[in-house]
Order: structure tokens, then sequence, then C-alpha cells
């Protein structure tokens, strides 16, 4: 194995051009687990932790352009308000050490079915900024879940950014497990109301072979909404309408039995979360008075 | 490759790394700084928790090569760092009583340590609590340590000895100003 410590982003992309099996590293917590159990063996490791671009973000005007290596922590204490629901899942993050070294970046890497930000990221709205020498494409998160720890990568690219919408509404994240912490979720569902163009967008987590939005849900809501003037008047939401779009989000799975849940018991608790997180926000929505206001409503699940 | 860092404040250089070494396997096998423990290797159980650049990480998830340069802090340097972080030698406390950091003491104090194995890192995340936060509250106490399991089923020592440390510390705070 050779180590390679690239000081720049640049040498960074001519490293993996050059060895494009080159596994990049930067807090560790997943490919260090595969290191120390003997499940890889990867010809170089590459160090990212010397690149100082990727620890760093920028709140723009739309998005924040989040660096792939700022950790977890960072998120949780510095871009609650920007980005509630990534604020709210990195919380869920394993531990605090683990919060620390992890990050977004190495999440979509990893892109496991259970990865805590992706149901968040599906939901607020984001672009993967790849980079090879080749030049830079921007992946819609949506197309950046290629299978089961697979992700729409080439050999030669790094995740350089990840560009996530501004939240303009109230967001949710809700994840099941058997504590609080250091815990691969169950399943997990992120949802973000968008009062700007009046749309809701649910992102489920650990339920199929990749994380996915639940779009038929989705259609529904924001056609149920809009019919019943609820975006204007603010009024509770139908227990039909909220029934309705927890049945469309469990049918969005696509769920495995294993040694964390039935595939019967993720289909059931996405429905509960996808009808509690809507509850939440709607509120949340509804106490900040209807979209008047800009503030992103974080209130603890 | 070799690797060099600071470890308690000490340069440290070990050669012969195997590139997919961790930091906590140097740490203990090359450093002679057995301190830290290894035990699930997959970063739940905290108990190689160590001060990496002031944060706490579990040492067993960072590559060696990713330390190259930078300042680790372990059980073994626990009550230099709290003392040079707590103004070093204070009225009546001569220098030599700082065998042990105040997080430490109060751990004995309050008989949180069972097996032991544990100890080390949690002594590690909560003197790094007690630095952010003099006065947690049992919730911060219980989410600062949330990634340290203790498998005698000793919590509620545990964070007696937390509450202590951090009274302690409060009081001893008091005093001075």
């Amino acid at each position: 194995m050779e180590f390679l410590r690239p000081a720049t982003w640049e040498e960074a992309l001519a490293a993996k051009a050059e060895h494009p099996s080159a596994v990049p590293i930067a807090g560790g917590t997943d490919v260090m687990v595969e290191i120390n159990f003997d499940h890889r063996r990867p010809t170089h490791l590459m160090d990212l932790n010397r690149i100082r671009d990727l620890h760093e973000w920028e709140v723009g005007d739309e998005t924040v352009r989040l660096g792939a290596s700022v950790p977890y922590s960072k998120i949780i204490d510095q871009l609650a308000t920007e980005l509630p629901g990534l604020a709210l899942a990195s919380h869920t993050v394993g531990s605090p050490q683990i919060r620390n070294r992890g990050s977004v970046g190495g999440n979509l890497g990893a892109a496991s079915p259970a990865g805590d930000s992706h149901p968040a990221l599906l939901a607020a709205g984001a672009e993967v900024e790849a980079e090879s020498v080749r030049g830079t494409r921007f992946i819609p998160v949506e197309e950046f879940y290629t299978g089961v720890k697979r992700n729409a990568l080439a050999e030669d690219e790094l995740i350089k950014r990840v560009h996530i919408k501004k939240a303009d509404g109230p967001q949710q994240f809700s994840k099941v497990g058997t504590r609080n912490a250091m815990v691969i979720a169950v399943c997990a569902f992120g949802i973000a109301l968008h009062p700007e163009t009046r749309t809701v967008r649910a992102g489920i987590g650990s339920a199929a072979p990749t994380p996915l939005r639940a779009t038929a849900a989705e259609e529904f809501l924001n056609a149920a909404l809009e019919e019943g003037g609820y975006w204007d008047s603010g009024k509770v939401i139908a227990p039909s309408v909220a029934r309705q779009f927890a049945e469309l989000c469990s049918g969005a799975c696509n769920p495995i039995d294993d040694v964390r849940g039935s595939a019967a018991y993720r289909r059931r608790a996405v429905g509960v979360m996808a009808r509690r997180t809507l509850g939440w926000t709607w509120e949340s929505y509804r106490a900040s008075g209807m979209g008047r206001t800009t503030e992103g409503g974080a209130q603890c699940a | 490759m070799r690797v060099t860092f600071t470890v308690n404040g000490r340069r440290h250089e070990a050669d012969d790394v195997w590139e997919g070494e961790s930091l906590l396997y140097v740490l203990r096998e090359r450093m002679g700084l057995p301190g830290s423990k290894n035990a699930c290797e997959q970063g739940e159980c905290g108990s190689c928790t160590v001060r990496l650049d002031g944060e706490p990480v579990c040492a067993c998830l960072v590559a060696a090569g990713q330390a190259e340069g930078r300042e680790v802090v372990t059980v073994e340097g626990l009550a230099d760092y709290a003392r040079q972080r707590d103004g070093g030698e204070r009225d009546g406390e001569a220098a030599g009583d700082a065998a042990l950091a105040p997080v430490q003491q109060a751990f004995i104090d309050a008989g949180a340590v069972q097996c032991g194995f544990c100890t080390p890192g949690l002594l590690v995340a909560a003197d790094e609590l007690i630095e952010r936060n003099p006065q947690p509250t049992d919730a911060d106490i219980r989410e600062a340590l949330s990634g340290n399991l203790c498998r005698c089923t000793g919590y509620e020592k545990i964070m007696d000895a937390v509450r202590l440390a951090a009274a302690r510390a409060d009081q001893s705070t008091q005093e001075v100003g």
C-alpha cells in the first residue's frame, strides 16, 4: 500500500488520475473500519486532510457550498440555520468522536443506503460537485446514488463540494434505531417544506438499495396542499391527506429483511416518520407566520 | 513509512509504519503508550479516544499518516494537559500533585472505575467536555460520553464522577476569582 499526501486539490486530482484505484480518506470513519477488518486493501490510500479548501464552506444567496471534508460537528454548530434538516441528521451520526471526523463528502463517497445525510440532502435539494483532471461535473444528488454502496463518480473523480439549497421553510429529520447514539439507521426520513415554490420534498434512507426521494408522495402532497389552499390559509393538514402521504412514502420503499429490521417494519416505520415529520414541519410553518418569515424551523424531534 | 507527530507535548517518531496502520496501533505498539485501549476497531466503543489537534477522535479510525505533524493528547498526558490549561501550578498545589488530572481524581473518588478498560477513553472525553462546557447538565454529559461504552454498566458512577469534576473545577475557579 502507498500513502499519498496531496497538499493541494490539484495534486489530489493528479494523483487520482494517475492511480484510479486510490481510496480517498478524510475522516476515516468508514475507510479505516474496512482496513482494520481486512475488508479492503487498496493499492493507494490518499489522505485529503491536508487540503484546506475541503474543510471550508460558503453561504451564498441560494445555496451553501459545503466542502467535502467539513465534519458533521461543524454543520451542527455553524449551519443549523441554513441547513436545518442536514444539521438534525448530522446530530444522529455516530458519536461526538465520529462527528468530529466524518463528513458529508465521505457519506456520499461511501454511498451506503443507511448514510444519515442522504435523506436530508434529498429533501433540501443538492448537487454534488465532482471533479477530475478532465473537468467538473454537477450531479443532482438523486442521480448520485446508483446502487448499494455505489455512486456516480468516475474512477478518476473526487468529490470537491456539495451545493445544498438553503432552507426556505421548515425541515425535519427522523431516524429509527435502538438507541440515541452510535446507531446505523434501521430507516430514516427527511422532509423539507419549500414555501417559495409551494412544494414539499421527502427523502428516504435505509429502506431501498439507494437513498431515494418519495416522488409519488411529494406529487400527491403538493397537489393536495395547492387544491386545499393550505399554503395561504396555513390550516391544519387534513388527517386523510397526511395518511395518504404516509402510505405513498411507505410505498416508495423497497426494503430488505436484515439484522437491523424487517422489510415490513421498515415500510411501516417510514410511513410513521413521514406523517410525524410532516406534522412537525407544518406546525413550524404555521407558527412562523406561513412563510412570511424566512427562518427555517429546527425544532427538536 | 515514517511518521512524526507530537504526543503529549513530545515529538515522537515511528519507522516502518504500514500505510494502513491506525494512529491507535502506532501509539500502543510503536510508541509505548498503551493507555488508549483497543477494543472494537470500528469507532463504536470510544475506548481509544484521544485528542487530535484538540478534538476528541477515535484513534482507531485515524490513519497513522494522517497524524503527521499534528498534536495528539492521550490519557498518559491528560494530567499535564489539564495542568497547563488550568494555568500551571496554583497556590497550595505542588507540581507533583498533578500526577492525576482533576477528572481522573474524580473518577477514583466517585468509584467510577470498574474493570478500567473504558476509563481512558471516558477520561479524555469527559475532560474535553468540562474544558468546553464547565457546567454541563446531565444531558450534556450523556451526549458528550455517548460514544464511550462501559460494559461493567458503570454509567451512574461515571455520571457522578463527571458532575464531581465539574463541581470541583467550578469551586476552584470561584476561590481563585
